[in-house]
C-alpha cells in the first residue's frame, strides 16, 4: 500500500519519521533523567544554606550560620583543662597596659627553671607558658613578653592567626606574594591585618567543604619533603588523599620551622626528611642557628612544636591514623555524625578518641598513655640535667679563657643535645605520638651532653 | 536403523544419568538454598563458619543477614552478584586455590560499603561527601567488627 502511494521513496520516509519520533522520545527521556538526578542531588544536601560562603569569608561566625554544630564545638576551645602532662591551667593575672589578659596559662619557666639555662640569651628564657586551646593562639602570641625582648616579624602570624584572607588581600589576590610581604613587616604592623585565630577557612574550601591547604609554608615544605622522597612537583591540594589531608591541615602549623634570610621567609626544614637528625643536617647545611647561647657561646637551635614530624615516626601514622581521628573524632549530634571541632587532648575524650579501635576500659587506656608519658618525662628530666651540666661546664671553660676553636667540639655537642632535647620538650604529646622515637631522641641527647662534657674535660691543659 | 536405535538409547541414557547425578548433586549440595537469604546457606561451605559465628555474636545479627550487606539492592543486581560470587566461590573452594585468610575483593568491598549507607545514610551525610578523585570514606576502617567479628 505504502509502496503504491509513495513509490520507491516510501520506506525511506517512514524510517525518517520513526527516527525523528525516536529522537524526540530519547531527548525527552534524557531530560527526565537529568531532572531526577538533580532532585536526588538536592536531597543529599546535608545543611541548610543560610549564607553563601566564599573564599573571602574570614569570620567563623558567618560559617557558623551554615554549620552551627561545628562552630559551637570550635568555640569550646576556650576551655582550659589540665591533663597530667598537657592541657593548661587557667591562672588569673592582673591586666595592665602592655597585656590586657586576665587569665593566662602557667609559666613553664617557673615550673622548670632549667629551661632558663637551656634558653639563656634567647627570648624564650624571658617568657614561656603552657600552650592552651586554639581560641587563644593569637591573643597569647600578641601579648607574650617574647614580643618585648625581641623584634618579631610578621612571619609569626602565619600559624597563629587566620592569615589566608589577609595574605590574599595584601598580595592583591596572590597568596604567596601576600605571605612574602607580611613576613617582612614588623609584627605590630602585621598584627593589624588579622582578626581571628585559626578559623574554618584555614582548613576548608568554602564551596565544597573539602579539606585543603591554605598555608604557603606547608605547601613549599611538603613539596621539598616529597622531592627528597623522589616525588617531583608535589601539589598537595591536588594529590593528597582525604586521610592524608586529615593530618596535613594540622601539619600546616604544628611543625618545626625557621625564618630564612633577611626576608624572614617561613621555611619548614624538611628538605632532607622529617626526623630530628635529618632536620639538624639541613640546618647544618644551610649554616643556621637560632641564637648564640648566652652562657656557653654555642650556635644553638630552638625546636618549636614538632607534632607533625614526631607523629610521622609513630605506629599510629604508620597505621593510617591521622590527627583528626584522635583530636577531632566523629561524634553524633542528634541525627548527624560530624567531626568534633573541639580540638583538645584525646585524654579528655577517651571513649570517642581511642575506643573505636582500642576496645578496652578507659582506665586501662589512660594508664597506658600515662605510663608512656611518664617514661618520656623521666628521660626528659635526665636529658635536661645532662644538658645543664654541659652548659655549666662550657660556661666555666669559657670564663677560664678557652678559645672558640678549643670549645668548638663541645659546643657542637651542646647544639645537638639541646636540639634533640628541645624536639621532645617542645612537642606536645610528651612522647605519645611516637614513644620509641621520643625515647631514642632523648637517649641520644643525653649521650651528646655527656660527650660534650667529656670534650670539655679532655681539653689539653694549658701550659 | 538398528544402529540409530542403539545410538538413540545411548544418548538418552547418558542424558538421563547426567540429569540424575546432577540433580542429586544439586540437592545434596543444597543448591536451592542459595536462592534464599538464609545465612546458613552461606555457611554451607565450612570455610565460612567463622564469619557466620562472628555475625551471630555481632551487633547486626538482628538487623542484617549476609545478603543485606554483601549483595546490592535491586532484583537484577542482587542475583547477578549472587551468581558471580556463587560461581567464583565454588570454583575457588573446589580447586582449593584461594588465599588464606580470606580477603574481600574490591568490588564486593564497595557493595558492602554501599550497604552501610543504604541504611545509615542520613546520619553520615555530613561527613560522607564524595570529593572527585578521592576515595570515599571507608566505614569498616573503624567499624570493623559490625558485620562479623
Amino acid at each position: 500500500m505504502v509502496e503504491r502511494r509513495l513509490g520507491r521513496r516510501g520506506p525511506a520516509i517512514w524510517i525518517l519519521l520513526v527516527a525523528v519520533v525516536a529522537a524526540a522520545a530519547g531527548a525527552g527521556a534524557a531530560a527526565l533523567l537529568v531532572n531526577i538526578v538533580e532532585r536526588k542531588q538536592e536531597a543529599r544536601n546535608p545543611f541548610y544554606r543560610v549564607v553563601e560562603l566564599n573564599d573571602e569569608t574570614e569570620d567563623p561566625a558567618v560559617w557558623g550560620k551554615n554549620f552551627p554544630l561545628q562552630y559551637d564545638a570550635y568555640r569550646r576551645t576556650v576551655d582550659q583543662v589540665r591533663t597530667r602532662f598537657g592541657g593548661s591551667e587557667a591562672l588569673p593575672r592582673t591586666p595592665n597596659q602592655a597585656d590586657p589578659r586576665s587569665v593566662v596559662a602557667q609559666s613553664r619557666l617557673e615550673e622548670d627553671p632549667r629551661l632558663k639555662t637551656m634558653w639563656a640569651g634567647y627570648a624564650f628564657a624571658r617568657d614561656f607558658r603552657e600552650d592552651r586551646g586554639h581560641a587563644y593562639m593569637l591573643e597569647d602570641q600578641t601579648y607574650t613578653e617574647r614580643q618585648i625582648v625581641a623584634k618579631q616579624p610578621g612571619t609569626c602570624l602565619h600559624c597563629h592567626a587566620s592569615v589566608y584572607v589577609p595574605y590574599k588581600r595584601v598580595g592583591n589576590g596572590d597568596l604567596f606574594r601576600g605571605f612574602e610581604l607580611v613576613n617582612q613587616m614588623p609584627y605590630p604592623e602585621a598584627r593589624k591585618l588579622v582578626r581571628h585565630p585559626v578559623t574554618c577557612i584555614d582548613c576548608h574550601a568554602p564551596d565544597t567543604m573539602q579539606l585543603r591547604i591554605s598555608r604557603p609554608a606547608f605547601i613549599e615544605g611538603i613539596r621539598a619533603l616529597k622531592a627528597s622522597q623522589g616525588v617531583k612537583d608535589y601539589d598537595v591540594n591536588a594529590m593528597a588523599t582525604r586521610q592524608e589531608m586529615r593530618a596535613f591541615v594540622c601539619g600546616q602549623c604544628h611543625v618545626e620551622y625557621y625564618f630564612k634570610g633577611t626576608e624572614k621567609r617561613l621555611v619548614y626544614p624538611w628538605a632532607r626528611g622529617l626526623r630530628v637528625e635529618q632536620i639538624a643536617a639541613y640546618y647544618d647545611e644551610v649554616k643556621f642557628r637560632d641564637w648564640v647561647h648566652g652562657e656557653s657561646g654555642a650556635p644553638t637551635l630552638k625546636a618549636q612544636h614538632p607534632e607533625f614530624e614526631l607523629w610521622n615516626q609513630g605506629i599510629h601514622a604508620r597505621s593510617g591514623v591521622a590527627c583528626t581521628d584522635c583530636h577531632m573524632p566523629y561524634r553524633r549530634e542528634g541525627a548527624l555524625k560530624i567531626s568534633d571541632h573541639h580540638v583538645r587532648s584525646p585524654l579528655l575524650n577517651l571513649n570517642r578518641a581511642c575506643q573505636t579501635c582500642h576496645r578496652w576500659p578507659e582506665a586501662e587506656l589512660r594508664a597506658r598513655v600515662e605510663t608512656i608519658q611518664q617514661r618520656t618525662f623521666d628521660l626528659r628530666n635526665r636529658a635536661m640535667d645532662a644538658l645543664v651540666g654541659l652548659i655549666g661546664d662550657l660556661k666555666a671553660a669559657r670564663a677560664a679563657g678557652r678559645s672558640d676553636a678549643e670549645l668548638e667540639r663541645a659546643r657542637d655537642f651542646q647544639r645537638r643535645a639541646q636540639f634533640w632535647l628541645d624536639f621532645v620538650e617542645a612537642e606536645n604529646s610528651m612522647g605519645f605520638h611516637a614513644p620509641q622515637e621520643a625515647a631514642r631522641i632523648l637517649g641520644e641527647s643525653i649521650d651528646f651532653s655527656r660527650r660534650g662534657q667529656l670534650a670539655v674535660r679532655d681539653l689539653k691543659p694549658r701550659s | 536403523m538398528r544402529a540409530r536405535g542403539i545410538a538413540g538409547v545411548a544418548v538418552g541414557a547418558a542424558i538421563g544419568v547426567a540429569a540424575g547425578v546432577g540433580g542429586y548433586t544439586f540437592v545434596y549440595a543444597r543448591g536451592a538454598s542459595y536462592l534464599t537469604d538464609d545465612p546458613a546457606a552461606c555457611a554451607n561451605c565450612h570455610v565460612m563458619r567463622e564469619q557466620l559465628d562472628g555475625w551471630l555474636k555481632g551487633s547486626h545479627r538482628a538487623a542484617a543477614v549476609c545478603n543485606d550487606c554483601h549483595t546490592p539492592r535491586g532484583l537484577f543486581p542482587k542475583y547477578a552478584t549472587k551468581a558471580s560470587n556463587g560461581f567464583w566461590h565454588s570454583f575457588a573452594f573446589t580447586s582449593g586455590r584461594f588465599p588464606d585468610p580470606l580477603r574481600i575483593k574490591p568490588g564486593n568491598r564497595e557493595i558492602a560499603e554501599r550497604a552501610c549507607r543504604a541504611c545509615h545514610r542520613p546520619i553520615v551525610e555530613a561527613i560522607d561527601a564524595r570529593p572527585p578523585a578521592h576515595a570515599p570514606l571507608a566505614c569498616v576502617r573503624c567499624h570493623a567488627t559490625v558485620g562479623h567479628l
